[in-house]
């Protein structure tokens, strides 16, 4: 047999198989039977697909540290000639002429930070009592139903919201609300420059309201969530003693979930931050902070969603990159703080 | 008994916030979805499954749209699913502890809500910019880079959940680690597998922000992945903003046809997954 060997080898030429053969017989040989020479073979060939999976996985893990890592590094490099000339200048500057390259972030910034704040004072209450609601008052039958329509609420692309928001709540808000908020509020002295007129009906409220509708299904489920892991035994003590259904949740479920539900929070407050589509629509776009809550406004992703194809000269586009620089760290930012605050509940509850 | 009085009314002043909270909260919820059904039912019709995007001004259909959104979404959750579900199989099979795993974990949460214009940005950055033109393909890349959060953190909850002992059975027969992952732990996790896949394209196909500058649109037919390709999001845009009425039109429909699909696909991953929600 070794004697056939050598010939099968040179008609075969050098490759790989012939190489298998070779040691497959020399196996062979060694043991005497065929059976553990297959059997080592599947071994190593086994061996091998482990290997290459295991690294696959890995390096498919590693892929997700390079995306954030990339989109960072293109971010910055992207912005790098708007940093060059307007230096720390852009964040404080409210000028935003693309005819002159005069470009500065403060408008965008405030808008994105009132939308969000006006957003969060009606979702984080509401969003609340609608946990509050779910967890200690609806009737059985309904929970589940409720729950679960809220939840697929929160799947709802953000541009149904804007779209929305355009045609049904702005003309609404326009027609109905804003003028009694200007009436009413006319002579208290600091509501006053707040709800200074005329009424537009885009604006800086009305993104903050749409804004709150959309984060409100994030907060109630998260907060849901949250108020489900505490022990019932605790919940059933305090009644025990006589609390009413109000004193367990103030002095027993609350304490007890105060940081699962501020992470919560934060990560609603996070897409409110990043929110673009729903906000794009009533917005109004306008480059200026006015005193008003009703007069139009903008965004940091308004500004990029609305300008960046149109923007002429390295200097725009670059301008327009460094604000969606400093959105990513913002979001980052109260994301990772959000994170960092729900994974001690879990760690909590586990 | 004041004392009593007052904490009683306090607990029926809270609860009836509560319950006006509730009331309110879904009413709004409610409010937008019967605007979507009366204002979309009303555009819907044959033509809009069959005719292109139509010029300002006159009728026409969604079909370049719809075909658009559907080559984006199939490219990128293409590109996505696979590079996610190997990712998620690390951390719950592999490096279980690892510092790897918990950096991932952490990051891949983030990058789940991170504002997707931001992707769209950096995409640009990386391809339109360099290609010179914008393509379906960078829409596509885009729509991938959403769809990897989603699908790391479904693969990795679902497969936590296969028992160990399952595994351990698998390995006690001689099985490598490959095959134990591969035809034990997939099978165990395949509906909630399957649930992660149909949660990102429910994500991904109502995403605008993303597609704005890396697909643009495109008011014609096209196959061609190296041109700008329309969508159903930013037709819904673009048609929105505009001051023809049947483009509003269009807008409406195209929102409404948005919305059922993705509620079919969450409410299908949902029923996929029940069974399994409930052992847990």
């Amino acid at each position: 047999m070794l004697s056939i060997e050598p010939g099968r080898r040179s008609a075969n030429g050098a490759g790989g198989e012939a190489d298998s053969d070779m040691s497959e017989i020399v196996l062979q040989q060694a043991s005497q039977s065929s059976v553990t020479a297959d059997r080592s073979r599947a071994l190593g060939r086994m061996a091998l697909v482990d290997g290459i999976f295991r690294e696959a996985t890995r390096a498919a893990a590693v892929i997700v540290l390079v995306i954030l890592g990339g989109v960072i590094i293109s971010l910055v490099h992207g912005s790098l000639p708007a940093v060059r000339a307007f230096g720390f200048g852009f964040l404080v500057s409210q000028s935003w002429n693309p005819v002159t390259e005069n470009f500065g972030a403060l408008p965008a910034i405030y808008g994105t930070i009132m939308t969000s704040v006006i957003a969060m004072l009606i979702a984080v209450p509401v969003g609340l009592g609608i946990a509050i609601f779910l967890t200690e008052l609806c009737p059985y039958v309904l929970r589940r139903p409720i729950g679960t329509a809220i939840e697929l609420l929160a799947g709802i692309p953000s541009i149904i919201y804007g779209i929305w928001g355009l045609f049904v709540l702005a003309p609404f808000l326009q027609t109905h609300v804003q003028p009694a908020l200007i009436a009413a509020f006319g002579d208290i002295p600091v509501f006053s420059t707040l709800f200074a007129g005329p009424p537009y009906g885009i604006g800086l409220l009305t993104a903050g309201f749409i804004l709150a509708i959309m984060v409100l299904p994030f907060v109630a489920s998260i907060s849901r969530d949250v108020f489900e892991t505490v022990p019932p035994v605790l919940k059933e003590a305090a009644s025990g003693i006589g609390c009413t259904t109000w004193e367990v949740m103030r002095y027993v479920v609350m304490p007890y979930t105060r940081v699962g539900v501020i992470g919560g929070v934060m990560l609603g407050l996070g897409r409110a931050l990043g929110e673009t589509m729903a906000v794009t629509f009533v917005i109004g776009n306008a480059h200026k902070i006015s005193g008003s809550l009703l007069a139009p406004g903008t965004t940091i992703s308004a500004t990029i969603a609305n300008e960046f194809t149109e923007a002429v000269g390295d200097l725009y586009t670059s301008a327009l990159i460094e604000l969606g620089l400093i959105l990513f760290v913002i979001t980052f930012i109260v994301l990772a703080i959000a994170r960092y605050m729900l994974m001690r509940i879990e760690q909590k509850s586990a | 008994m004041s004392l009593y009085a007052t904490r009683r009314s306090a607990n029926s002043i809270a609860t009836t916030l509560c319950w006006v909270a509730a009331i309110f909260g879904l009413a709004w919820l409610f409010v937008i979805l019967v605007a979507l059904l009366y204002e979309g039912v009303r555009g819907l019709s044959p033509a809009v499954f069959t005719e292109m995007t139509p010029p300002p001004g006159s009728a026409g259909g969604l079909l370049n749209a719809i075909a658009g959104s559907l080559v984006m979404t199939v490219i990128g959750v293409a590109i996505g699913t696979p590079l996610g579900m190997l990712a998620g199989t690390y951390m719950a099979e592999y490096g279980r502890n690892s510092k790897l795993t918990i950096v991932v974990r952490f990051i891949n949460d983030i990058l789940l809500s991170a504002p997707s214009i931001v992707v769209g940005l950096f995409v640009y950055t990386i391809l339109v910019h360099p290609m010179g033109h914008f393509s379906a393909i960078s829409g596509a890349v885009a729509l991938a880079l959403l769809v990897v959060p989603v699908v790391v953190r479904t693969t990795e909850d679902m497969l936590l959940l296969v028992p160990g002992s399952m595994r351990e059975a698998a390995s006690a027969l001689g099985a490598p680690r490959a095959h134990v992952v591969g035809k034990v732990a997939y099978r165990a996790a395949k509906a909630g597998l399957v649930t992660g896949v149909l949660l990102a394209v429910a994500r991904v196909s109502g995403e605008t922000a993303p597609l704005l500058f890396t697909a643009l649109n495109n008011q014609f037919w096209s196959t061609d992945l190296a041109a700008p390709m329309a969508s159903l999001p930013v037709v819904i845009f673009q048609f929105a903003l505009s001051p023809y009425k049947d483009w509003q039109q269009l807008a409406w429909t195209g929102a409404l046809l948005i919305t059922i699909a993705v509620l079919a696909l969450s409410i299908t991953a949902r029923t996929l997954s029940a069974g399994r929600r409930k052992s847990k």
